[in-house]
């Protein structure tokens, strides 16, 4: 079925140039409702189906940071390339809590860890192929995941997760004649086992085994940066032609992939297009139309397109409202604000029901009073330690801690925002509205997102120079634990002087001892009560004022298949997506 | 003559040097004053998070530690004699001209500036065919037809082409006439040696609404001369000589006329080709207009330098072009050499 309606978004999103409000109810209705229910496919698989064939046509705004599974860090990028790039584990393709799960994937099981967590053992299948027929052996993923985190720079956008922790002298797989020579801190005893070793405990590894670094890369097929143009395929499909940068990626079957060896990926389609450089309105429209089938970007509809589908009383059943995994918030900076009692001031004279409405209201989000968002284990939704009535602020508590601080008469201070965030911009003037009822006076100061952490507000120099008390911000996790989430924003080790995503620059040594410690324990249960923990003594020191656990509106067509929304990827998850055209 | 051409020719690389010297300096001179370090120059070309090793890296890769003239002299140098460009253990050798690779996506910027060049020809040359014959037409009916309901009508719309800008005409057309209606096919541009009607398909909506721009301009200029001339004495005479009044206005007003349309329409194109930014983004076209503007978001150089090198290029040579056509189209003038 195609629906060639909501003809009247495009319009809606010129007009909303010149008008910068932008409500009303346009929309033309589809033709007919979807037997499918909102939000269903943030806890079930919508349209089950095992059909095969058929070409799935993705569409997308900004360009891939990278095609190179070594060198992405971008959400999407890292569930999409999962279609060429095959990974030593998984996340469990299931919707709801078991998405967080980890599988093997070309693994044969879980890896066994030694008792202090510094020593990781794991088996990989025999008989798995590259595209071009040649076998995947242990000692390519060792090189793969050698490059993409030791490289003399050649590489600097992926994580560095394996360059933090493996306990490996310098390297750079790009000096020397054997690129692989010294490189001894992950062994390869034969073509099927890895052992990688740590420098410290880190009982969270089997997570950073997920990303797509460890796909595997023969050195003989590696070309530097230009491999990117076309990545040797492990995966159900390959390039077909190159990747062209900013226009298009279209990926084809790859006959050497065996499907008996991948609980990942069922592969349905016969053919993968992705089409690079559409307007997000354009992406939006041509969702609704039927004219492609999935938004790669995977964080939702635009402003326009919003408001028209929540409208649209037929278009329920094709939507979704789940959490995407991130948190808004505003850094409260400790070098700039020091006094703990007036960074409590504002936490309590915080309108967080203003803070909510300026990020969409319901559909935007829940009201945020913790730091680690539900789906993350640990997270305790339900705590607050600034409570006030309708979560209008709490002023007497506020002034009181005002007075405890020495600042009876209130102070004055600066916010950064994103200059190209509306939402980031309308939150610091929702804070700055509230903090006014205690004579806390904010100056709002907005800076291009491009350079925000690199040169603003992720500058340690730029922030004293210019005595920028706050800045907002959001943070989302690279896998779904508290460890994963929270310690590049709340560990004190993980301050930096220019793109300092610890931008409140919280060093506090408890906090620090409790992160450490859970890198120590076996116990996921265990773990979460740690990261709970945190959670309440980040709260405590008043450095992140948390304002929505962000959800995302997902146009699901009816012509999709097995569609559901995997909580670990925070979109739906790629792999399992099919398309029926009835 | 030929001296003339090179000589213009001359001030035109002149003009793409002061160019590229101005790109250099908004690009790493006015950060630097604003105490913007080369670190955190870096952190934009680095994933999130990035690790002090990973930053120094950048740094070091892409020069940003390096003196400006330097790198000036570094990037001129590469563009007039090639380099040799070093990606893992493989060595690729960039011909003259070359303008290095990106920032960003890594990708040689030359190759891909021309891959997207088709795309911009298509359009600027495309809308440029109905703008010149649709506004000049348009024009001197209005002129001949003055205070005429065509006259006013004519002129009213072109009152609304001109004011309205390209992302809400471009959008307008977009939800009506593709997503509404249907009448035109949502893709992606083809090129036009490999499926010309569908090339043709898809650029008409794009032309359509460039050329609905500019004609306007087109055609309150031709109006505005052609009522001009039609005063002058000769025209008059030309009259009672018993001209047709077909040979009057198209051999004896019109000519004169197009002096001041063929100027405009030089530099109009010059700057479509070198990109037309707002068209190519809200149909989604990848030409180099969409290039320039992600780039510069990205702030990634050497795309940057690029694309403004491109559209310097095409405003010299269509100027140049536009100077040469003017005793063709008035016999009066005389190129002086």
């Amino acid at each position: 079925m195609r629906k060639r309606t909501l003809g009247f978004v495009a319009l809606g999103a010129a007009a909303s140039l010149f008008l910068s409000a932008c409500g009303g109810s346009a929309t033309g209705g589809s033709d007919s409702a979807s037997e499918n229910e909102f939000d269903q496919g943030s806890t079930q698989i919508v349209n089950p189906s095992d059909k095969t064939g058929g070409t799935l046509k993705y569409a997308i705004e900004a360009d891939f940071d990278s095609t190179d599974p070594g060198n992405t860090y971008y959400g999407w990028s890292w569930n999409f390339q999962r279609y060429y790039a095959r990974t030593l584990l998984a996340f469990n393709p299931e919707p709801g809590e078991a998405a967080t799960d980890l599988i093997p994937d070309m693994a044969t099981d879980l890896p066994e860890p030694n008792e202090d967590f510094t020593k990781w053992t794991i088996q990989i299948q025999e008989g798995l192929k590259y595209e071009d027929g040649s076998e995947i052996v242990a000692e390519d993923i060792k090189y793969a995941i050698a490059r993409s985190n030791f490289n003399g720079g050649t590489f600097s956008l992926g994580p560095q997760y394996f360059a933090t922790h493996l306990d490996q002298a310098d390297h750079n797989v790009y000096e020397g004649s054997d690129p692989l020579a010294g490189f001894d801190s992950i062994e390869t005893p034969d073509d099927y086992t890895l052992v990688f070793h740590l420098k410290d405990s880190f009982s969270e590894f089997p997570n950073v085994l997920a990303q797509v670094q460890t796909a595997p890369v023969p050195i003989e097929a590696d070309r530097g940066e230009l491999y990117q143009e076309k990545v040797l395929s492990s995966g159900p499909y390959k390039f077909d032609g190159e990747y062209e940068p900013g226009v298009k990626l279209h990926l084809e079957r790859n006959e050497h992939w065996d499907a008996s060896t991948d609980p990942v990926r069922p592969a349905l389609p016969d053919r993968i297009e992705l089409e690079i450089g559409v307007a997000q309105d354009e992406i939006d429209q041509r969702l609704v139309n039927g004219d492609i089938d999935v938004d790669a970007r995977g964080t939702g509809v635009g402003a326009a397109m919003k408001g028209t589908l929540l409208d649209d009383e037929s278009a329920q059943g094709n939507l979704d409202n789940p959490y995407t995994g991130a948190l808004r918030y505003v850094n409260i900076h400790t070098p700039i604000i020091e006094n703990v009692a007036c960074r409590q001031a504002i936490m309590y004279a915080a309108d967080r029901d203003s803070l909510w409405r300026a990020w969409g209201g319901e559909p935007g989000g829940d009201i945020a009073t913790n730091l680690l968002p539900p789906a993350i284990p640990g997270s305790n939704p339900d705590s607050d330690l600034y409570p006030s009535e309708d979560n209008k602020g709490d002023l007497e508590a506020a002034e009181a801690k005002l007075e405890e601080c020495g600042e009876e008469d209130g102070f004055s201070t600066t916010i950064a925002a994103r200059a190209e965030s509306d939402e980031d911009v309308q939150t610091a003037e929702a804070l700055k509205e509230s903090l006014a009822r205690v004579n806390i006076d904010v100056n709002i100061e907005t800076y291009p997102t491009a350079d925000f952490f690199g040169q603003y507000a992720g500058s340690r120099d730029f922030v004293r120079e210019n005595e920028i008390g706050m800045s907002v911000s959001g943070w989302g996790p690279d896998w779904p634990t508290g460890y994963g989430f929270a310690s590049k924003i709340t560990h004190g080790d993980a301050i930096m002087e220019t793109g300092n995503f610890n931008t409140a620059e919280l060093d506090d040594p408890e906090i620090n001892g409790l992160w450490d410690q859970a890198l120590q324990t076996e116990d996921p249960e265990e773990r979460a009560d740690t990261y709970e923990q945190i959670d309440t003594l980040v709260m405590e020191n008043a450095a992140i004022l948390p304002v929505v656990f962000n959800k995302a509106l997902l146009y699901r067509s009816d012509e999709l298949t097995n569609a559901y929304y995997q909580p670990a990827y925070m979109m739906y998850d790629f792999m399992a997506l099919g398309v029926d055209r009835g | 003559m030929l001296n003339y051409i090179l000589r213009r020719l001359g001030a035109g690389l002149l003009l793409l040097a002061v160019v590229t010297a101005v790109t250099f300096w908004i690009f790493y001179v006015l950060p630097r004053w604003a105490g913007v370090t080369p670190h955190g120059m870096a952190a934009m070309y680095v994933g999130k998070a990035p690790t002090p090793e990973a930053l120094d890296a950048t740094v070091e890769r892409l020069g940003l530690d390096q003196p400006i003239a330097v790198q000036f002299f570094d990037f001129l140098r590469t563009l007039l004699f090639g380099q040799e460009f070093t990606f893992g253990r493989e060595t690729v050798e960039c011909a003259a001209p070359c303008l290095g690779y990106s920032f960003t996506t890594n990708s040689p910027v030359l190759p891909q500036l021309l891959d997207r060049l088709p795309v911009t020809l298509s359009l600027g040359l495309g809308a440029a065919v109905i703008w010149v014959i649709g506004g000049v037409s348009v024009g001197v009916l209005s002129a001949v037809k003055k205070g005429s309901i065509f006259d006013r009508l004519a002129m009213g719309t072109a009152l609304i082409g001109v004011s309205l800008p390209i992302y809400f005409t471009g959008l307008l057309a977009l939800a009506f006439l593709v997503h509404e209606w249907g009448l035109f096919p949502v893709s992606r541009y083809v090129p036009f040696a490999e499926d010309p009607v569908g090339w043709y398909q898809v650029m008409l909506l794009p032309w359509i609404t460039l050329a609905f721009l500019h004609a306007a301009q087109y055609a309150r200029q031709t109006r505005a001369g052609m009522l001009e001339t039609l005063n002058e004495d000769y025209i008059r005479t030309a009259r009672a000589k018993g001209l047709s009044e077909r040979k009057v206005i198209f051999k004896h007003a019109l000519r004169p006329t197009l002096t001041p349309i063929v100027t405009i329409l030089g530099l109009d194109i010059g700057m479509v080709l070198g990109g037309a930014i707002l068209t190519e983004k809200v149909f989604s076209l990848n030409g180099v207009g969409a290039y320039a503007i992600d780039s510069i978001v990205a702030k990634d150089l050497p795309v940057v330098l690029g694309v403004t090198l491109l559209g310097a290029v095409f405003i010299v040579i269509c100027n140049l072009i536009v100077d040469l056509l003017y005793p063709v189209v008035d016999p009066r003038v005389r190129i002086a050499t």
